[in-house]
């Protein structure tokens, strides 16, 4: 009986009265919801491709000068933002900034710095179009986004002055730079807290781990922000004893708080999916608990810990408002971690409510958001497909 | 014996060692909790719950950024929640475990999950105000600007999005609680698939919807990066009064007055009180999230 009616969506010849009443009244419901339904469940993956063709479509004028009506409303735009711009960044606009930005003599993308940064395979890409797009409309006289693109591999972001300049060298190395802190404060403690709650703890202190995890899960990364800006930055600057009181240290603690949660879970979730069996084999040997919990157990799961900490890396790589608020918002290229540092998600953030639409810099904010895109993209994707492969080998044995 | 004592001496201390990780986080929350709690309780008050800002926002309340956040999260689980809850379905009624079309959706449900926030501000910006907004300027206004520029409708669209995946995740949790011999049952007496879900599999998974709303509005409250150019203001005199207007938000009112206010000493109280007030709403949230989740999980178990 329950095969029959389960095979009732396809309509077939009735046999019985009974049947015959629900099934003609309703089977146009049915089949109209599951299309519904299953209508609505592409939205997901519509929304995914959506968010790529937008997100691109408002960087792509920057390789394509072609739009002399976005020409005129740039220079319109360009000059009445510089008051704004002093505002937003008040008390952060550091005095090295300013003087880059008066020692101006319009170097292009020099070929070395490039070298050093060759990972991102993207801008290689993008100076690639660069060079296209510039001969394409040599004379068409948009030295605007020429001068962008030609400047977009420089360290110098200054985009509002009268020769605004895009370089992302800066952001980018700030934004790693804090990535690199943050998950180096926060990786070590979230695994060793996960490995503590896997291995080690009762069932009650459990009980009140997890749950204390969630709730710092559940914290806005706004309300992070502001204890770091409030309470962090001055203990830290106490206890290190440091010039600029914001920088990208603070900054990546913070952020790191934020990451915890996520480390945890993902870490927890694969030690605790190790079998008990091998738990149970390592201890007939004679292994002690913390031998086991060490030798054993963490190594079965690392590449679920490896998936736990790309994911946290592509959480700190986009946070915005701590970045805003704990990081000082100076375009720096140092390597020193107590130097005030921009990141990327920072930068869309500050700027784009007081850009022109359509404008250069507008459109720079846009390949910016691309490239974070891509970023986490990427990352998740390593994070779903590579790892979870891997370990799933593993635990069984192959 | 093979458990020597220095063994046992490093077992000690590496058991140490996971447990004051473990210790600092804990450590980490309580001091992040009491620090904002002993800064802004002083400033907690009916009045400053109830009441504008004053003076340029250097005195009086929070009641427009409270009100503005609790409307943009209404709107957005309006959005959210209904198609959540329907992929959620869809993952766990009708498509196959191991189907193409279902991991592509849970690779894509996932993405969403991970994609930055400020990414859907950029895409709500695009999307919403560029395209959708000025598409309908041009269609039912005539050209004049109307919902071409950021406003609560899109904001709040754009908030759903990002709390999308966190409401198909528990529901699809609490779908996967419905026991399948009433699914069996309910299918044996005449019933349709559609009737099936609609009388017995959605009943059943109540709570877990419930849990999604909750995770989703907690989500959603707390968040400012997604809404920092699709709507939100800096100061709004009036209350949003139609889905055209600009609001204010606790979260971003936090941002503003720390960061760009004029006198941040002299707002420092209000500070901490908005700080309190929206962690307060954020853990309420959360908990009851995780005690009615705590509750589906022992009814899986039994």
């Amino acid at each position: 009986m329950t095969k029959k009616t389960k095979k009732e969506k396809r309509p077939e010849p009735s046999n019985s009265g009974l049947i015959d009443i629900t099934r003609k009244k309703f089977r146009w419901s049915d089949y109209l919801a599951e299309k519904v339904i299953k209508g609505t469940a592409f939205l997901s993956i519509t929304i995914i491709v959506l968010i790529f063709v937008f997100v691109f479509r408002e960087s792509v004028p920057i390789f394509s000068s072609a739009k002399p009506v976005e020409k005129t409303e740039t220079s319109a735009g360009a000059q009445p933002e510089q008051e704004t711009y002093g505002e937003v960044t008040d008390k952060q606009v550091d005095p090295e900034v300013q003087e880059t930005y008066g020692e101006v003599t319009d170097q292009p993308a020099a070929p070395e710095v490039q070298e050093t940064y060759g990972e991102v395979t993207d801008n290689s890409e993008e100076s690639g179009s660069t060079d296209e797009s510039y001969t394409v409309s040599a004379g068409s006289g948009h030295d605007d986004n020429q001068t962008a693109l030609k400047s977009l591999l420089t360290k110098d972001w200054v985009p509002v002055s009268e020769k605004p300049r895009y370089g992302i060298l800066a952001l980018i190395v700030g934004t790693f730079k804090i990535t690199f802190i943050s998950i180096l404060f926060a990786a070590p403690l979230a695994i060793l807290a996960a490995l503590y709650t896997a291995s080690f703890a009762s069932r009650r202190v459990k009980e009140i781990i997890k749950p204390t995890i969630e709730l710092l899960a559940g914290f806005p990364s706004v309300v992070i922000g502001f204890f770091a800006l409030m309470v962090l930055a001055s203990f830290l600057q106490d206890v290190f004893h440091y010039d600029t009181r914001l920088n990208s240290f603070v900054g990546g603690i913070a952020m790191g708080i934020a990451a915890i949660p996520i480390i945890f879970t993902i870490t927890e979730d694969a030690l605790t999916a190790v079998p008990k069996s091998f738990y149970e084999a390592s201890l007939a040997l004679g292994a002690s608990k913390w031998q086991t919990a060490f030798f054993v157990i963490l190594p079965a799961a690392t590449p679920g810990i490896f998936a736990a900490v790309l994911l946290g890396i592509g959480r700190v790589f986009g946070e915005t408002m701590i970045a805003l608020m704990a990081t000082g918002n100076a375009a720096q290229m140092g390597l020193n971690p107590f130097e005030s540092v921009r990141t990327l998600a920072a930068t869309i953030g500050a700027e784009m409510a007081e850009v022109v639409f359509g404008d250069t810099h507008y459109n720079v904010l846009f390949l910016i958001g691309s490239l974070l895109f891509i970023f986490t993209f990427v990352i998740n994707a390593i994070a779903e497909f590579y790892v979870k492969g891997k370990l799933m080998k593993r635990i069984q044995g192959k | 014996m093979i458990r020597s004592y220095k063994n046992n001496i490093k077992g000690i201390l590496i058991e140490g060692l996971t447990l004051s990780s473990a210790l600092l986080i804990i450590a980490i929350v309580v001091v992040m909790v009491t620090v904002i709690v002993i800064g802004g309780k002083d400033q907690l008050s009916w009045e400053f719950l109830t009441s504008f800002p004053e003076d340029g926002m250097t005195k009086g309340g929070i009641f427009p950024a409270i009100y503005g956040t609790a409307l943009l999260v209404i709107l957005m689980s309006i959005a959210a929640v209904p198609f959540g809850t329907i992929t959620a379905i869809y993952l766990t009624e009708y498509a196959k475990e191991n189907s193409v079309i279902a991991k592509t959706i849970r690779f894509a449900v996932r993405t969403l999950a991970v994609i930055p926030s400020i990414i859907y501000g950029l895409f709500g910006l695009g999307f919403f105000i560029k395209f959708v907004g000025t598409q309908m300027d041009n269609t039912f206004m005539g050209g004049e600007l109307k919902w071409g520029q950021p406003n609560i409708l899109w904001a709040s669209l754009t908030m759903a999005l990002l709390t999308l995946p966190v409401v198909i995740v528990s529901v699809e949790e609490a779908l996967k609680t419905v026991p399948n011999d009433l699914r069996a049952a309910s299918l044996a007496l005449g019933a349709t698939k559609w009737q099936t879900i609609r009388k017995v599999v959605i009943p059943g998974s109540i709570s877990g919807i419930m849990t999604g709303t909750i995770l989703a509005v907690s989500r959603g409250a707390g968040e400012v990066a997604p809404i920092l150019f699709t709507g939100v203001a800096y100061y709004v005199a009036t209350l949003p009064a139609s889905l055209s207007d600009q609001f204010m938000v606790l979260g971003y009112h936090i941002y503003v007055m720390t960061t760009q206010s004029a006198n941040v000493d002299q707002t420092m109280p209000i500070q901490f009180g908005t700080t309190l007030v929206l962690l307060m709403l954020t853990f309420i949230l959360n908990i009851s999230a995780i005690v009615l989740r705590y509750r589906i999980r022992k009814k899986k178990s039994n």
